[in-house]
């Protein structure tokens, strides 16, 4: 709601004015810290970080936001507590002297004090007043309230007064934090939670197969939106970090630029041109299958293109990753050294899940990588449910999509139902499926890599056979034989075979043509002998023929000669006819 | 327990904040006390907080009013009107409970 109204000059007076507290992530959550000139209640068990999480919101109110804090500890003095912040890098001494910070240890020793007839606690509130007047804090911690109450006895006068200590804090403009002890089913022991109703901040440190994990809930927070979610948060030499968990929305920028693999082989299977930049990729496979090779050229890679990447391994020191790259060609050491690759190595069993996502969340935030190795996941297993993984990766991926990170998981496939799961869980929400897997045959075992899938690209569809030599990986084409897919020494042999068999046919092709010239050249003296007897068959029937031709001349000469000769004949014969005639009369 | 110096036997710092009720009352029942049990040997300092708010970290004061018996040591604190005289005197070990 806050958004539109700040935008509104007239309506902004509406929105609730937040002090932010400088921790990494409580801003995010809390929508801009706690509220500004009202009380907020951090409650915890011991040792949940109450004391440092209100000790943060005054240290980091004084140097990153010049508002003066006044720290009232019930529980542990001025150099006790100056000792335990320096570990985080606070000059608590300093800040005091520069009066930025002021430091009020109230001790309260039961056995010290008695206590006959009435009393009010306005010596707490003269204190309190003195110091946020000299130095005109904006900003007050009370920790731990509650000792109050073991301390004195008298509880109608400590509540009545405690109700008037929130008022007068009110009153007083700053902004408050008081820490309580959690209680049996309440949020404190005493029930501070009544008095303090603007904003309840719960702290939990909880224990789950032996490891631990410290969480924060907003429990209420009046007047504002905010997150509702248990959020972990990590301690460590930087102070607090919590970690804002899920973007509550899908909607992400997304690029078009393509990154490529590292290894040609696998680029061309994805249309040539390797992944899309800011994607997220898994590459599955059993055990020694190359995983983390594949994940070290994608890092290399990503270094030559002088982007940075981050690489998160869970298995392998780093020392152990750059000796085993060096031994397949890749010289990894070299951007170690200008500091383009960072290398993150820890067991998983460190901490939990939460805990490695925090810390993940970090490093990327620190070191704002292009790339994010984290090789393998399924190490994370041994600490957490599959469901609980899968969150944790969830809430991973939504960071590194929004920050536009590639990200490369590698993940262990084992022959159990529980670690499919893990693949099948992460993989519905990676953007593109490498799997390496053992092709066992003919007595040896070989590597063969397919792309499961890529979103939004096109890709091969082949089972690659997938090569890691002294130079390097590379990608060749799995044999298809007559007996089926050949890897290794089988398809070399095949090829082999092949190889021969071609030699072999093609000296069978050369003696056939040869012979069939042969054949030929047989077939063409054939044809031409028999041509000549046929000519010489023709000039003997030609012969004939001509000496019939010649008799039928001679003869029709001698007829046509005997023909003139009877013609004088008939003449003749002609004058006796007419007598014959006249007689039949 | 012996006075070294001139000071008395009995050193008392009674912390008040401005002249309310309980202050007066306070006052008036250590006034009493002390006359009746350490005669000459005791010295009162009345301190208003409300003018002096830099002494109360010195004697960790938080409740008002607040008896503190600087001498003899170990450094004892009653808080409230002194009402109950009985505890006040064990309290500030002039008798022993």
């Amino acid at each position: 709601m806050s958004k539109s109204q700040k935008k509104n000059p007239v309506a902004s007076h509406r929105a609730l004015p937040k002090s932010a507290t400088g921790i990494i992530g409580l801003d995010e959550i809390t929508g801009g810290g706690f509220p500004t000139g009202r009380p907020t209640l951090i409650c915890g068990d011991a040792g949940s970080g109450k004391t440092l999480m209100s000790m943060e919101f005054i240290v980091r109110g004084a140097i990153e936001f010049n508002e003066p804090g006044v720290f009232m500890a019930f529980e542990e003095k001025a150099d006790e507590l100056a000792m335990n912040v320096a570990s985080l890098g606070f000059d608590l001494k300093k800040l005091q002297a520069d009066k930025k910070i002021r430091v009020d240890h109230v001790h309260i020793e039961r056995t010290e004090i008695e206590e006959t007839g009435e009393y009010d606690l306005e010596g707490l509130f003269i204190r309190l007043g003195h110091a946020i007047d000299s130095i005109k804090a904006k900003r007050v911690v009370l920790d731990t309230l509650e000792n109050l109450f073991s301390g004195l006895t008298n509880q109608r006068i400590l509540r009545a007064e405690l109700g008037r200590l929130f008022h007068w804090l009110k009153e007083k403009g700053v902004t408050a934090v008081i820490t309580g002890e959690r209680g049996d089913g309440k949020l404190t022991r005493h029930g501070l939670e009544e008095y303090i109703s603007d904003c309840v901040i719960l702290l939990d440190h909880r224990v789950i197969d032996q490891i631990s994990t410290r969480r924060l809930r907003i429990v209420k927070y009046r007047g504002t939106v905010h997150g509702t979610n248990e959020y972990p948060f990590l301690i460590d030499e930087e102070g607090i970090s919590v970690l804002p968990v899920t973007s509550l929305h899908l909607s992400k920028q997304v690029q078009t630029e393509r990154i490529s693999t590292g290894i040609a082989g696998l680029d061309q299977m994805l249309g040539g041109k390797g992944f899309y930049k800011g994607s997220s990729i898994l590459v599955s496979g059993t055990a020694g299958t190359g995983k983390t090779s594949i994940a070290a050229y994608f890092a290399v890679e990503a270094c030559k293109r002088g982007e940075r990447c981050i690489y998160f391994s869970f298995e392998e020191s780093p020392k152990q990753i750059v000796r085993n790259m060096s031994s397949i060609g890749l010289d990894v050491q070299k951007y170690l050294d200008n500091d383009l690759l960072h290398f993150h190595a820890s067991r998983p069993t460190l901490y939990g899940l939460e805990m490695h996502l925090v810390a993940m969340h970090k490093h990327i935030r620190k070191f704002k990588p292009d790339t994010v190795i984290l090789d393998p996941i399924t190490n994370l297993i041994t600490i957490g449910s599959v469901g609980e993984v899968k969150s944790m990766l969830v809430r991973l991926l939504d960071f590194l999509m929004e920050e536009q990170i590639t990200v490369m998981f590698t993940a262990l496939t084992l022959n159990t139902v529980v670690n499919e799961q893990t693949d099948e869980g992460v993989s519905s929400l990676v953007d593109a499926w490498l799997l390496v897997r053992d092709i066992e045959f003919n007595g040896e075992r070989n590597r063969g890599m397919y792309v499961m899938k890529s979103r939004g690209m096109k890709h091969s569809n082949q089972v690659r056979e997938f090569l890691i030599t002294d130079t390097g990986l590379s990608l060749v084409d799995v044999y298809l034989g007559p007996e089926g897919v050949l890897t290794g020494s089988a398809r070399e042999a095949e090829q082999l075979k092949e190889h021969t068999g071609k030699a072999l046919r093609d000296y069978a092709l050369d003696r056939k043509d040869r012979e069939i010239i042969r054949k030929r050249r047989v077939l063409e003296s054939k044809i031409s002998s028999l041509q000549t007897e046929f000519e010489s068959v023709e000039e003997e029937l030609n012969k004939i023929y001509l000496e019939e031709e010649l008799k039928k001349e001679i003869m029709e000469k001698n007829r046509k000669e005997v023909m003139a000769l009877r013609r004088e004949n008939k003449d003749i014969d002609t004058t006796s006819a007419p007598a014959k005639k006249k007689g039949n009369k | 327990m012996t006075p070294v110096k001139s000071k008395k036997a009995w050193e008392l710092r009674l912390y008040v904040a401005g002249k309310t009720a309980k202050s007066v009352t306070a006052l008036t029942n250590l006034q009493k006390y002390c006359e009746e049990h350490l005669k000459g040997q005791y010295v009162i300092e009345v301190i208003d907080l409300l003018e002096k708010p830099q002494l109360a970290e010195g004697d960790q004061i938080f409740a008002i009013p607040t008896l503190v018996r600087k001498v003899p040591e170990p450094i004892r604190k009653i808080i409230g009107d002194l009402s109950n005289e009985e505890k006040v005197l064990v309290g500030l070990n002039i008798r022993l409970a």
